[in-house]
């Protein structure tokens, strides 16, 4: 490590200059996109594009809080986001039916947002303290970590945030070397436990399951997206179709256009190149958190850049696989393109934080 | 390897360990979008050519373009049918969420009955192929077009479509001369071109709306259009436009078709007037008529059910279909046989002692005139319509001679062009006897066919067409309605007509015009009255049918007989004689007789009254005369 005062100007700001150059390139590209997915909608456009500048700016923020900083503050996020989700549990119970959010004053908040931080960062935090690889014990206490507020998310009920929430922390035990044997032993145990629920299942719960991994069985019904969103995407071909040119998305067929299916009208309106495109950039963003994951100097750093990383990813392929029909569909935005902004604050939140860790650096390890 | 006990961290373990995983993890991350880029080059290379067909499928609709169907003149030129622009309402069963909440939604905006959803529904399944609109109203009002246009809104996959109409300007004289079109229906729909009719909902059910169904129909065009995802059109892509109908002109004059049907004066009856030189036919009339505009805009079930009940049976085309007992009109065809098979030479005198009878048989045929006509030659004959000559002419021909002979003037056969629904009549002999009723045919039978009774039958067509072959002198020229179908004429020669009738001696046809001249002009002749003040020569017949057959002995009493069972009268001419410009026949159900009047004043019409060429705009007819007696 170098000497303090010999760190270039972006460590000073506590940047770094490939992450936000690569995030800016896909905000950018996600705009363009969205205004064409809007039905040139000139205030949505607008509107997402202050949206995205205020979630920079949170990352920009982000960034300034030292990982040790962090550090302290998770427990108390993660009791927070606790302590909200229960209230919304207790309040929907009071209320009617599903709810997600808290009203506080003018703000809606989605606890369930909070907790895609504050788990990674809180099973890490914990993790930091013990020696790695994770014991049986303290996979036990990871174990309950986890368990409560994905239960609790996925009550609400959102199940693909609790899903996404639970791919974080496993994410997180995953990275801290969590043994082989073990990760083998569950493999085996899930996929022995398949059979055992299917024969258990009622048989509309198994058309349910069907239709979910198979929508095309039901073209009009949940089929009807999928369809609609290969269609948009095949027929755009390698160059696409030119932007707002594509028929499928302008004239209405593809259904959440500007939302989760945003990617069916990237596909269609630039076609191959720039589904490349985006997935390139994508790919560079993981790769360059990746590496500053490596850098961390320690393990809360490692294992929370090395979880936010990872579940960034997750968000692209779930996304996109969903989009071109070969995974069922769930409600997951495209990241940083959709519009929307409560998971893109989130998810800006995440890469300040990578840009905390990459940058505070200290002269010695402990 | 890894120690239980001490919970020291191992610094440089661990970060090998992370590492080691996240080199993994980009490695799976990698073969990850290594997957969804394949996908996406399976979707957008490979597949590419399907999912451009399916997107284009999505947004593109090929919308047929029905062709206007073609107008309908008569000679003159008189629009006797035309299109005239209307609203229908029209459903896409595709773009339909719920079909029955749809169909109640419109009968309750409509302010229909309840009991309409059925039938809309019906309507809404008759169409041949996916996407394309069925018919569901037509005719819609204006304040149905606003009450539509509101609930717009409510009503995806149901459409205002304007269309243009059939429309019949002279909707009950013609009604048997041009037919209707209607509503296609399932039978016909499985046996049209589905490309040419995709946007046609109305086809010719009869009359020459039938016949000249392809040539008024037209060509269909296309049009390629961008619809969204609620199937509303954005705007058209291509289009190849319809080749409109042509347009066909009649050879009906308006001004004598309204006359016949204003002279048959509210009876059952029939009259077809032909132009022998050319066989146009220039009146077609059946009366009672009825009115083919509501044919067109769907006549409702209970008025549908009173026309078929109608004890006058306005619907049944009796010029074409009706078949009567032509009686003593068809004496001038058998005393021309006579003369052919040489039975008889013109001026051969016959006895009428009142009745005739056959060898050896005590029976007796009566003439209409029970003490008889004395000495009776051919023209006399004729003009008092002798029955006791014409048995002896019948009884020397022998049913076979007189059978084929009478063929040659279309009896028995369907000898006319294009007038759809024509009926044979019946011209009997030993074979068709045989045939029918597995009978041997017996002599009496010969004399009743020998005065256009038993079994002998014939349409008004008929008659008119073999008068004006009579009046042709022997030659055949088929009757026909059309004059012009777009740009081609309809001129004779006419395929498959039939050869004409060659006499041994050509003054045995003036021998016949004699004798039917003395019947309008004769101090006997049956049908004198009429014939009074004839300004040229006509020549005519005038014959009952027996509509109810007298015994032996029974008188026949006219007033003692209800209407229906009266006898049915007929009158056949052809005017000027030595120059033919109208041969026509007249039928009146159970008038009794007096129906030569008729004749002439039809006659008079058309010689003496220049015809109007101009298109007029109101009726043409003007009224004159009465009726005078027959035989």
């Amino acid at each position: 490590m170098r000497v303090g005062r010999k760190r270039p100007l972006w460590h000073r700001l506590h940047l770094d200059p490939w992450l936000l150059g690569t995030l800016i390139a896909l905000v950018s590209f996600g705009l363009v996109v969205l205004y064409s997915a809007s039905g040139m909608s000139q205030g949505t456009t607008m509107a997402q594009a202050v949206r995205m500048g205020v979630a920079l700016a949170g990352a920009l923020v982000m960034a300034q809080f030292s990982p040790s900083v962090l550090y302290r503050w998770t427990p108390f996020a993660y009791g927070a986001g606790l302590l909200m989700l229960i209230a919304v549990e207790v309040m929907g119970d009071i209320g009617m039916g599903a709810q997600r959010w808290l009203e506080l004053g003018p703000l809606r908040f989605q606890p369930s947002e909070l907790m895609k931080i504050a788990m990674p960062m809180m099973l890490a935090a914990y993790l930091h303290r013990r020696p790695l690889p994770p014991s049986w014990k303290d996979l036990v206490v990871c174990g309950v970590l986890v368990a409560v507020p994905v239960a609790l998310i996925a009550r609400q009920p959102d199940l693909g945030t609790s899903l996404l929430v639970a791919c974080a922390a496993v994410f997180v035990i995953l990275l801290a070397g969590l043994s082989w044997k073990f990760i083998l032993t569950l493999a085996a145990l899930a996929g022995s436990a398949m059979p055992v629920l299917w024969i258990n299942m009622h048989d509309y719960q198994r058309q349910r399951v069907l239709t979910f991994l198979d929508p095309e069985s039901d073209p009009l019904g949940a089929g009807w997206n999928i369809i609609q969103s290969k269609t948009a995407i095949g027929s755009g071909g390698i160059e696409g179709k030119g932007w707002g040119l594509g028929t499928q998305s302008q004239l209405e067929f593809l259904p959440e256009r500007h939302t989760d299916f945003i990617g069916a009208v990237l596909g269609e309106e630039f076609g191959l190149i720039g589904m490349t495109t985006i997935l390139v950039l994508y790919l560079l963003l993981v790769a360059r958190g990746l590496v500053m994951a490596n850098q961390a100097q320690d393990t809360y750093g490692r294992l929370l850049a090395g979880s936010i990383v990872l579940t960034f990813f997750i968000y692209v392929f779930v996304n996109v696989g969903m989009v071109s029909g070969i995974l069922p569909v769930v409600g997951v935005p495209l990241p940083l393109i959709s519009y929307g902004g409560t998971s893109s604050v989130t998810l800006m939140a995440g890469f300040g934080i990578l840009m905390s860790i990459h940058t505070h650096r200290r002269l010695l390890n402990h | 390897m890894r120690k239980r006990r001490p919970a020291i961290k191992d610094h440089e373990r661990e970060v090998g360990m992370f590492r080691r995983r996240s080199l993994l993890a980009a490695f799976i991350i990698v073969l990850m979008a290594g997957g969804l880029f394949s996908r996406l080059v399976y979707l957008q290379v490979i597949e590419h050519d399907v999912f451009i067909t399916r997107s284009d499928n999505n947004r593109m609709r090929v919308e047929p373009l029905p062709p206007r169907r073609g107008l309908i003149h008569d000679r003159n030129g008189k629009l006797l049918a035309e299109n005239r622009p209307t609203y229908n309402l029209t459903i896409v069963r595709e773009r339909v969420d719920d079909l029955d909440q749809t169909l109640a939604r419109l009968v309750d905006i409509l302010g229909l009955p309840d009991d309409e959803v059925a039938r809309l529904r019906e309507r809404s399944l008759q169409r041949q192929r996916p996407y394309q609109p069925a018919l569901l109203m037509s005719d819609l009002t204006e304040d149905q077009i606003a009450r539509l246009a509101v609930n717009r809104y409510l009503l995806s996959g149901v459409e205002v479509e304007a269309q243009l109409m059939r429309y019949y300007p002279d909707p009950i004289v013609m009604s048997h001369v041009l037919g209707y079109v209607g509503r296609i229906n399932e039978k016909e729909l499985a046996e049209l071109d589905p490309g040419n009719y995709a946007g046609t909902h109305f086809i010719g059910k009869t009359g020459i709306e039938s016949t000249y169904e392809s040539a008024l129909h037209g060509e269909a065009g296309v049009r390629k259009v961008e619809t969204n995802a609620r199937g509303r059109v954005l705007r058209e892509l291509d289009r190849e436009p319809p080749d409109p109908g042509e347009d066909v002109t009649l050879t009906i004059d308006s001004r004598l078709q309204h006359m016949a049907y204003d002279l048959l004066d509210g009876r059952r009856g029939a009259i077809v007037a032909i132009e022998p030189k050319t066989g146009d036919i220039l009146a077609m009339v059946s009366a009672p008529g009825f009115d083919i505009n509501e044919f067109v805009t769907g006549i409702s079930y209970d008025d549908y059910q009173a026309l078929q009940q109608d004890h006058d049976l306005p619907l049944f085309n009796r010029a074409v279909r009706g078949q009567y007992p032509p009686g003593s009109t068809v004496k001038p065809f058998e005393a021309l046989a006579a003369l052919e098979y040489g039975v008889v030479k013109p001026h051969d005198v016959i006895y009428d002692p009142g009745y005739f009878q056959l060898p050896n048989d005590t029976r007796r045929y009566h003439n209409w005139l029970r003490w008889g006509h004395g000495r009776v030659d051919m023209e006399r004959a004729l003009e008092v319509s002798n029955n006791t000559y014409f048995y002896t002419m019948a009884y020397r021909l022998g049913i076979d001679r007189l059978s084929s002979f009478m063929h040659h003037f279309g009896f028995g056969e369907i000898t006319s062009l294009d007038v759809q629904g024509a009926s044979a009549g019946l011209m009997p002999s030993r074979e068709w006897k045989r045939a029918k009723y597995n009978q041997v045919w017996f002599p009496g039978e010969t004399l009743s066919a020998g005065i256009g009774q038993g079994y002998f039958m014939a349409t008004p067509l008929q008659l008119a067409a073999a008068t004006a072959t009579l009046a042709n002198q022997g030659h055949w020229v088929r009757p026909h309605l059309a004059k012009r179908v777009g740009e081609e004429a309809l001129e004779p020669p006419f395929p498959d007509t039939k050869p004409d009738v060659d006499m041994d001696q050509e003054h045995w046809w003036q021998d016949v015009f004699k004798g039917m001249e003395a019947v309008v002009s004769g101090s006997e002749g049956t049908a004198r009255r009429a014939g009074a003040g004839l300004q040229y020569d006509m020549a005519a017949k005038t014959g009952t049918a027996q509509v109810f057959s007298l015994g032996q002995n029974q008188k026949y009493n006219a007033d003692e007989l209800t209407e229906r069972l009266r006898d049915h009268a007929l009158f056949i001419g052809f005017a000027p004689v030595d120059d033919p410009q109208i041969a026509l026949a007249v039928i009146v159900e159970n008038a009794g007789g007096g129906v030569s009047g008729l004749g002439r004043e039809l006659t008079d019409a058309w010689l003496l009254h220049e015809p109007e060429r101009e298109p007029p705009d109101g009726s043409t007819v003007e009224e004159e005369g009465e009726s005078t007696d027959g035989d």
